[in-house]
Parts: structure tokens; sequence; C-alpha cells
């Protein structure tokens, strides 16, 4: 049994050969034939990858390649559907309402951004500069992510009853603040969605982000002390330079998942008051599910499709954008 | 450690394996009986209700041992039912209320159930009027006309009592509804009034109150096509009271976000004074939200100006993917648990009888879906078992019928309920909505819908 080569052949799962064969090497022969596949391990490779293929492609992309065939036809899933061409994406694209949900997740992305993405860094350089009870921070601030969203959301809403006998206006009662309407204002509401979204993703951005503060080699502190650097000037020119690369990644993620928000306006607010909370994802729930009983699953799709190839284009750009910056 | 082939085989075992897991759990399910999966309860019911239906599962059963009946958690909301239908996760045997029958018409999603309502030859029994709401186009009937209502005033007698008001004489104007929210508020802290905002139910309970005082919020064309009219003198004075109700005399309470279940919740729990739905919500009040029967009260919603009362019903349909013999027992269903206790005095008496002993509510006032004749017959067989407490219900009772029916809006009623919704929302959450301007903006938005 050849231990070396099953390393190999598990670096190249869908059967290409090894770059550097034993055996090929030894008779001069690097072409790759279905005997050389199959004595490669390809086959028990394939066996292996079997159950994941087949839940992938039933599971992630028959869907995918449904809904985009769905985005050309009008259906109610019930009768046969009906090709309508390119119909589904003019009715969305002129919806006043695509407008309004644009915006409005655009505004969620930038709150989100101002609040949501610093936080963590910051807790994170914090948690990684305490000596003791490390183990126990990192605990409290993963805690909410432990939390099934949905509970969380419901468990806010309770908080944020507008009332003064809610959670969070008792507290501002204390300091003597008149009670707020959270939720049932188009003014604040959003920023109170964000500030929930917030309070559940900071403790999965923290764990990444501790995880890299330990990759930072210490000698680079240590020229820096000798330096005469404080705190701040080793986080500036130390910390943050050596994390780019994953800043860089958590930016373009955030950016994905707050155009894709959905939990929160839905549970929350159901994207009211007057609209002010309706986001890309509701539309398009919308469009699936409340607009119309037939459903215009069609309509759907075609903003879902929009969303996703708007998101794919703006990941590219930004990864050629930044490909100088984020490798040193 | 392991060889290649080890692996491999260990694989196709494992997938071996999955697949027979697979198939063994569908022979399960067989045991000779058509399992029947009806809409029974509303989520969240309590013991006592799933008590009540076993005992009519039993009786059901009984005569019919061939079906198995799986009562099934339902509640018809817009959002959901979409969803369900899609998924194919809908009971067998569900209700729709009357606003979709139409859409779910045209849309061919209910199943053909004119031969079968012929054979069990009760066609001309029913209420002309309702009979016209599961016919389609083509003649054909698509449902069981089950239940109808109009829309009332239900109100908190203990608040009633709490804020010095009387509760045997409740407010028969808009005026002294007003009065009596903000007399509530001051007095106990609640919500005087409160009224439905999300999920379509907003813009639902808008169109109640609208055509309360006189409103057209739709014009039919008869040909057809349909013209929105939401921006008229009653839809800008019933928004510009809920508006008032909020802003002036502060008796709406902190909670804007209300649909069907939540503002019945809220109800129950005594935290609202008065609010408008269906009059037949008793049975779900008391039933599903734990309220007590003392504190209910229920009375016609004030109209003026020549308004009438908005009203509307469910209808018993059957799921439009399930087979033939899963059809027929579906009807055996429906005849048997929704229609003979109009018809037949025996099974009248005997669904009355096993409610009662359940601790069910008997006798909640509804329209009547057969003729007149036929409901006035049925309400005199279970006179017996009555044991709703009629008599807090008589401001509805007694003067429902002095009211003018009026019907729902037919043109996409659910997706321009969903933009009436926002009207509701604006002028409870922001104290400077520019009324004029959104019914402006209604308007173009809602022919824009009937235009499609």
């Amino acid at each position: 049994m050849t231990m070396t080569r099953e390393p190999d052949a598990a670096t190249a799962p869908d059967g290409p050969p090894p770059a550097t064969p034993p055996r090929a090497s030894a008779t001069g022969r690097r072409r790759r034939t279905p005997i050389t596949w199959v004595r490669g391990g390809g086959l028990s490779n394939l066996v292996f990858l079997a159950p994941m293929l087949i839940v992938f492609g039933v599971f992630s992309w028959g869907p995918i390649v449904q809904s985009v065939v769905m985005s050309f036809q009008k259906t109610n899933l019930i009768t046969p559907p009906a090709w309508v061409g390119l119909d589904n994406f003019a009715r969305v694209l002129a919806d006043p309402n695509l407008g309004v949900a644009v915006l409005n997740t655009l505004y969620f992305a930038l709150l989100a951004l101002l609040f949501g993405f610093p936080l963590p860094i910051l807790l994170a350089v914090m948690m990684s500069e305490v000596r003791r009870g490390k183990g126990l921070y990192s605990a409290l601030a993963y805690l909410p992510v432990v939390i099934p969203p949905v509970v969380a959301v419901l468990l806010w809403k309770v908080f944020y009853s507008g009332g003064a006998d809610g959670v969070f206006n008792t507290v501002l009662g204390w300091v003597g603040i008149p009670p707020q309407p959270w939720l049932q204002s188009s003014a604040t509401a959003m920023p109170s969605l964000v500030l929930e979204a917030t309070w559940a993703g900071a403790g999965g951005s923290i764990i990444v982000y501790l995880a890299a503060l330990i990759a930072v080699p210490p000698e680079l502190y240590d020229a820096a002390e000798v330096d005469g650097a404080g705190i701040w000037r080793k986080i500036w020119h130390v910390t943050l330079p050596q994390l780019r690369g994953i800043l860089f990644i958590m930016l373009i993620l955030q950016i994905i998942a707050t155009s894709q928000v959905f939990l929160e306006p839905f549970l929350f607010t159901g994207g009211g008051p007057n609209n002010a909370t309706l986001t890309i994802l509701l539309l398009i729930y919308r469009y699936a599910f409340q607009n119309s009983l037939g459903g215009d699953y069609g309509e759907a799709t075609a903003l879902s499709l929009m969303l996703a190839i708007f998101l794919g284009l703006l990941s590219w750009a930004y990864f050629k954008l930044t490909e100088r910056w984020s490798t040193n | 450690m392991k060889s290649p082939h080890s692996i491999a085989i260990a694989g196709l075992t494992a997938l071996v394996m999955v697949g027979s897991l697979a198939a063994c759990s569908q022979a399960a399910e067989d045991d000779g009986k058509l399992e029947l999966r009806v809409a029974t309860f509303p989520p969240g019911a309590d013991q006592a209700a799933y008590d009540a239906f076993a005992e009519q599962e039993k009786q059901f059963e009984e005569e019919h041992p061939d079906i198995d009946v799986v009562g099934v958690e339902y509640e018809w909301t817009a959002p959901t039912f979409a969803a369900q239908l899609a998924g194919g996760s809908l009971p067998d045997v569900f209700t729709v209320p009357f606003t979709d029958s139409k859409t779910l018409l045209e849309n061919d999603q209910l199943m053909d159930l004119t031969d079968e309502i012929e054979e069990l030859g009760y066609t001309d029994k029913f209420n002309p009027v309702i009979l016209n709401e599961v016919t389609g186009d083509d003649g054909k009937l698509y449902g069981f006309p089950r239940q109808a209502y109009a829309n009332g005033l239900h109100y908190n007698r203990e608040l009633f009592e709490q804020a010095g008001l009387d509760p045997d004489q409740p407010p028969t104007t808009w005026d002294e509804v007003r009065a009596a929210a903000k007399t509530i508020a001051e007095k106990t802290g609640k919500a005087g009034y409160a009224t439905m905002t999300t999920g379509n139910t907003g813009g639902w309970q808008l169109s109640v109150q609208a055509d309360s005082r006189g409103a057209e919020l739709q014009t039919d064309n008869g040909d057809g096509t349909y013209t929105s009219t939401i921006d008229n003198e009653a839809t800008r004075e019933t928004l510009q009271y809920l508006h008032d109700l909020r802003w002036e005399d502060n008796s709406m309470g902190a909670n804007f976000d209300l649909d069907w279940g939540s503002i019945n919740q809220e109800f129950a729990a005594g935290n609202i004074g008065m609010y408008t739905t269906g009059s037949d919500v008793y049975t779900a009040l008391v039933r599903d939200f734990g309220m007590s029967p003392d504190q209910y009260g229920l009375t016609v919603i004030p109209t003026e100006d020549g308004g009438g009362v908005l009203g509307g019903g469910d209808i018993a349909v059957v799921a439009p993917t399930v087979d033939e013999e899963t059809k027929a027992a579906a009807v055996t269903w429906i005849d048997w648990y929704y229609m003979q206790k109009l018809l037949n005095e025996d099974a009248a008496v005997a669904d009355a009888k096993a409610l009662a002993e359940a601790d069910q509510a008997v006798g909640t006032p509804v329209l009547p879906v057969l003729d007149q004749e036929t409901y006035l017959e049925s309400q005199e067989w279970i006179a017996d078992y009555i044991n709703v407490p009629l008599d807090q219900m008589t401001g509805f009772t007694e003067g429902i019928f002095e009211q003018t029916p009026v019907g729902e809006f037919k043109g996409q009623t659910q997706p321009i309920y969903a933009l009436m919704d926002n009207l509701v929302q604006a002028v409870l959450t922001d104290e400077n909505a520019d009324i004029d301007a959104l019914l402006k903006q209604i308007d173009v938005d809602a022919q824009a819908l009937l235009d499609e």
C-alpha cells in the first residue's frame, strides 16, 4: 500500500492525477488514462465524494438551476409554467417598491458597517490583551451566536416593546429619557434592527479575529515596544496591518450578508412601518408568498437572480481592486 | 490501515443503507386505511379543543372505518398559505376566506367539486349570494361555503367597568367609540382602541372601518376590469380618526404591529378595550387565546353616512393535488364535519353536545350560509347546548339585521389589502403622515395591480 499517494489523491478529488505521480515519473509517461485514474485511487475518491456530490447536486445546485429557469416563467407551481421571456425582470424593475427596498438595504448595510464592522475588531483586540479569563470572555462574546436567531429576535422584540413598561424603555426611564418607539417609528426601526443584528453577529466575527490575532508574530510587538510604541500605536502599526487579509475578507462577507438581510425585518417589523424596513430579500419573499395568492415565483426568482449576479460582480470587482493590498 | 477498495466498499455500503432506510420509512405508513389530513385547530389551541376534536374524529371513523382522519394545525394567513401551497404541505381539506376563492379559482388552485355537491343534493339549499363566492366563471362549484360572518365591534367588559363605562351600553357611533377609548386609556392605562396593521389585515380592517362610513374602495366596471377608488372622503376620515386616536388622545397603546393572531391575543389578555373583526372570533378568543367569557362583549360597528358592514366567510375546499380516492374521502369529511350539522337535526345535536361537553363554544353569532329557514331551524335544534354568553352580544345580534351588508372588493383583494397596511401603519407611527399624499399614491399603486 502506498501511503504517500493518499494525501495527493485527497487534494485532487475529482480525478486529475497528482502532478508528479511516482510511477509516472518512473516510466516517463504523464498521460492520464482511466487505468491510471483507477490505480491512482480515483474510484474510491469518487465513491467517497458521492454522498456529498449527490446532496449538493440535489439540494443546492438543483434549486439554483431551477430558480434560474423559473425566472423566465410564469408559474404558480400547480399549473404548467408558461415561458414569458424577460417579462419578470421588466416587471420587477418597474416596481416602485424596488427603489425603496434597495435604499433600505443600503441603509441597513451602511449602518451595519458603521456599528457592526469595527466593534468585533475592537472587542477582539481588547480580549486578546486580557491575560486571565480569556475563555470566559470568548464564551460570553459567542453566546448570542448560539441562541437560535428567531428566538433572539423574539426576545429583542420584547426588549423593544414601545410602551413605558418595555425593557429598554424602563432602563431609559431610570435616567429620565422618555419611552422610545423603537420598532414603531420609521425613523428608529432600521437602527433598532441593526443593533440587534450586530449583537447577534459580533460573536462569530470576534472568534475569527481572535484566531487571526494569535497568528501575529509576538516578535513584532516586542520590536514595536523596543521602539517605544504604546498600545494604540501597536494596534495601528502592528495588529491592523497583520489582520489586513482577514479584514478584507470579513468586509466583503459582511457586505454580502447585509445585502441579504431578511430575518430581522421579517420578524421584527414585517417591512413596516410604512415600508421603512422593506429590504430586497423581504421584497423577494413578498413576490413569492404574499402579494398574490398564486405567488409570483417568476418575479421572485428574477429579482433573486439579479441580486445574486450583482453580488457576484461586486465580489469580483472587490477582489480585483484589493488584490494588491490584501496580500503582502 | 485502509486500502482504496475497502474505502469504496464502505462507501457503497453506506449508500445502500441510506437507500434502504428511506424505503423502510415509506413502507411503515401503509395500514390499509386512507389517511386524510384535515385542517382543524389554529396553532396554539388548548387541550380541550383537541379532546373535542378527538371525540368527533372517533364518531366519524366509526361511521367510515376506511378513513383515518388526522387533524392538522392550520391558520389561514396570506403568506403562509401560499408557502404551504407551493411546498405541498397543505392539509387535504382546508378552509379559505371568500376573498381568496376567486383568485384561487383563476389560478386553478382549487378542486372542482360540482358533481360531489350535486350528488349530496343540497346545492339549492345554499344562500345564493354565498354560493356565488365558490362558483367559477365556468359555473362549476369549487368548495362548500361553511361559515359566514359580519364584522363587529368587540369590547372588553371588564375594562369598560374599570373605566366607569357601562358594558351593557356599548358605543353606537364612532365619536362614542373615540370617547370610550380615551376614557379606558386614561383610567386603565391599556389601549382603549386598537386596529390590525400587518399581514394584509391592516388593509382588511381599514376597509371595514371605511365601509362603515360609506366608502366604496373599488368600482367594478362590469367588463372584468376594476377601478381603484380608495382615495375617497370616507377612507380619509377613517385614517384621520385613527391618527387622532393615536396622536391626540394617545388611546391606542404602544403596539402598532398587530395581525389577526396578535390582536386577538392582546384582546384576550385584557390589553385592548375595543377592536373590530369578524363576529365569529369568540370561539378563537375563548378556546385558543384563553379569554374569560365574562369579559367578552360584542356589538355592531357604528355605521354613518350610508355605510354598511363588511362581511366575509370561508369555504371548505380540497387541496388541488390529491388523488380521486382522497378527494372522495375529503368530500365525505366536509359533508360530515361542516355541513350535516347545519342540515340534519341529529348531526347538529351531536356536534353541539360534543362541543359543549368539551367546554367549547356553541352558538357563536354567524351569518347563515344556508337559507334563512334552515338556519333558524338549526338554531332551535341546538338551543339547549348554546353556552356562549349571548346576552353579552345583544348589541350585535339585535343590530346586525338592520345593517346593510357589504362584500369585500373583488379585484386583487389581498394584494391591495397589503398596500393598505401601509396607510394604517403610516398614520399610527408617523404623527406628520401626509394622508392626502398617501391616498393619492395608493390609488396609483392599486390600479397598477388591477391593470396587470
